[in-house]
């Protein structure tokens, strides 16, 4: 099949109803992913990222559907699939990992029998195929005894063992895309370090492209080729590791950045973003982010910022880098 | 004045957990830990989930009754008479600010309870003027003071956790994990406000976390714990630089570094396997069923903390 990028979303909008409105979670995102890589969303709650995530899958809330855009799994887009296509969709062709290894495991049933479900709901292994394969994903996992945990249910497990389930489960019918949605947020860093480590290992082995939502910049600094910052159900920045982490231009960006303690130890001051987190329901007019910005101008107050190119790895939305590029400066500063 | 501040000494901390029809075995939560704390300075206490940490700030104030061991306050020991008293001068912030405040109480009468309780103020007015002086302290505005919890990001209610904790004026703050459930760019918010607040008021905190580059930031001392026992103590920047310990050693290696740069060259030691459980603990020293050092003697004995210069002190026979 010809087709440009393995996963293309376009334009997407994802809204949820609510009692007190329409809120718009994801506003406009673009992104594409090709074969074998890691494509990192960073952001904090509310920013969307989950949303976006979840919108890829379609396993969205109730009250909440894509309303505008589109989403391209080889060329063919999936908005459009129906329920059945979908049900063939995810797990086969893109499977997501939780956050939470406690609550999405089904307590009642024992490991075996939930990993073979993903097997043989999605490929012709049946029986004890289906059980040699799972055996063969709890050994691939870095599991120690496998034959014993099939029989075991999820509370005999410990909390990295059970992500660790999940994630064989997750790999079973070898997917094209793997969503981790914060998969080590709920684990100590010893056992988020061996989570994280076996990710990598086996996206190697397998060559699956790999979506990562993270709140946590260090574990994206560690796994990710490429980086996209949302803030307000917007991107603001995407780019390369090296240009996100050295080369910040949006100002959210910026401020996410000196907010972590730095690395070295040296015991300056944290430089934290003023404010707080923005309120989906009442998003301002222009950027998201203006409320909380310190450099903001009357622009950003009315007009929300085009993406523009920093170079040829990295993109940016505010009006700063607009301004500084395209030499607007005197519209903008005859404004503000 | 004594010395330190606080000081802990052997502390125990064992929980009989039901075994069997009849029987009870302790699972001993904290095992043997003695530290101390100076005045105005903070002490990083660090380790991985069930390794007791809050257990240790918990007992301190005696929430819990500890099995063994003393802590003194100002060198007074904390026994159950004193400890209503010491409440005034030792206080906690907790880690989940959804829950640790009352959904029915105003901001003002949640700060204010404190005062009630230890009788702080002639009469409403002055009762008034505390309030409104602590949330001035914290970064709150005098117009929340009559609004509820439920009203207020996850950043502004652990600002009002933490003005409830200094209505007593007290001279150290046990804080449970208080910037875990934040977001990046508040966490540094609070972390600010925290330091802040030790400058002007010569605070002491028993910093209680998991997340190392933000204890390293804040401590003057860090302690590393693993099943109850303590492993390692020595300044921050000694600790984080040249850790002695084996698990002290794979635990900084194990934090994500934001930075791709440093990220890529790390060299990782990775530990094999889980935490042991608690009521099923190895013999001899802790660490070993998961130590690449592990010797014979490790087995057989459990290792003391013993002091290798620069108050580093650390638990271990073989480093």
């Amino acid at each position: 099949m010809n087709y440009e990028h393995l996963l293309s979303v376009q334009d997407l909008h994802t809204t949820f109803t609510t009692d007190n409105g329409d809120v718009q979670a994801v506003n406009g995102v673009s992104f594409n992913l090709d074969e074998g890589k890691v494509l990192g969303i960073v952001g904090e709650s509310g920013s969307g990222k989950s949303v976006t995530a979840y919108s890829v899958m379609q396993i969205l809330a109730e009250n909440g559907g894509i309303t505008g855009g589109k989403i391209l799994f080889k060329g063919e887009d999936i908005t459009k699939w129906s329920e059945s296509q979908m049900t063939n969709f995810r797990g086969k062709s893109c499977s997501i990992i939780f956050q939470d290894p406690m609550t999405s495991l089904n307590p009642v049933f024992s490991v075996g029998n939930q990993l073979m479900e993903a097997i043989t709901l999605h490929t012709d292994k049946k029986g004890q195929a289906a059980k040699d394969r799972a055996l063969e994903m709890l050994k691939l996992v870095g599991i120690n005894e496998p034959e014993k945990r099939l029989k075991q249910y999820p509370f005999e497990l410990s909390g990295g063992m059970r992500q660790r389930v999940m994630i064989a489960m997750a790999l079973a019918c070898e997917p094209d895309i793997l969503i981790a949605d914060e998969p080590t947020t709920a684990l100590d860093v010893t056992i988020q370090a061996q989570i994280l480590e076996l990710m990598l290992d086996i996206q190697k082995k397998l060559g699956m492209a790999i979506i990562m939502v993270t709140h946590d910049l260090g574990v994206i600094a560690e796994m990710c080729d490429e980086i996209i910052v949302m803030y307000g159900g917007r991107i603001c920045e995407r780019g390369t590791a090296d240009e996100i982490f050295y080369n910040p231009c949006h100002e959210y960006t910026k401020g996410l950045l000196h907010s972590i303690p730095s690395v070295t130890g040296k015991k300056e001051r944290l430089n934290p973003i003023e404010g707080t987190p923005i309120n989906m329901l009442n998003m301002p007019k222009g950027c998201a982010f203006c409320p909380r910005c310190a450099a903001a101008m009357k622009v950003c107050l009315q007009e929300v910022p085009q993406e523009i190119s920093i170079n040829e790895d990295h993109k940016a939305s505010c009006w700063i880098n607009i301004r500084d590029h395209k030499g607007v400066q005197e519209e903008v500063t005859t404004n503000g | 004045m004594a010395e330190h501040l606080l000081e802990v000494e052997h502390l125990k901390q064992y929980f009989p957990i039901r075994d069997g029809f009849f029987g009870s075995k302790p699972l001993k939560a904290v095992d043997d830990v003695s530290f101390t704390i100076n005045h105005g300075e903070t002490l990083g206490l660090v380790g991985e989930s069930g390794c007791g940490k809050t257990t240790v700030g918990r007992s301190i104030l005696r929430l819990y009754e500890p099995t063994d061991g003393v802590v003194k306050f100002e060198g007074e020991e904390i026994t159950d008479k004193n400890i209503h008293a010491l409440r005034r001068k030792m206080q906690m912030v907790f880690q989940d600010p959804y829950s640790s405040l009352n959904p029915r109480m105003t901001v003002e009468d949640i700060i204010g309870e404190p005062l009630d309780v230890h009788k702080l103020y002639a009469n409403k007015k002055e009762r008034r003027e505390k309030i409104l002086h602590l949330m001035d302290l914290v970064g709150l505005n005098a117009e929340h003071a009559t609004r509820y919890a439920h009203e207020f990001s996850g950043g502004q209610r652990q600002r009002i956790g933490i003005a409830r904790a200094l209505a007593v004026d007290p001279k150290f703050i046990i804080c449970d994990e208080p910037v875990s459930a934040l977001d990046v760019s508040i966490q540094a918010q609070v972390i600010n406000m925290f330091e802040d607040l030790q400058e002007k008021l010569g605070v002491a905190y028993l910093f209680i976390a998991h997340d190392l580059l933000v204890v390293r930031h804040i401590s003057h001392n860090i302690a590393v714990m693993y099943l109850g026992h303590m492993v390692e103590t020595a300044s921050a920047d000694e600790l984080m630089d040249h850790p002695i310990h084996p698990y002290t050693e794979s635990l900084l290696s194990a934090v994500p570094i934001p930075d791709p740069k440093i990220a890529r060259q790390k060299n990782r030691i990775m530990l094999e396997g889980d935490v042991p459980s608690p009521l099923n603990m190895p013999t001899g020293c802790p660490f070993r069923t998961r130590c690449r050092y592990a010797t014979e003697r490790c087995a057989a004995e459990v290792p003391e903390l013993t002091d290798r210069g620069n108050g580093h002190k650390v638990a271990c026979f073989v480093k």
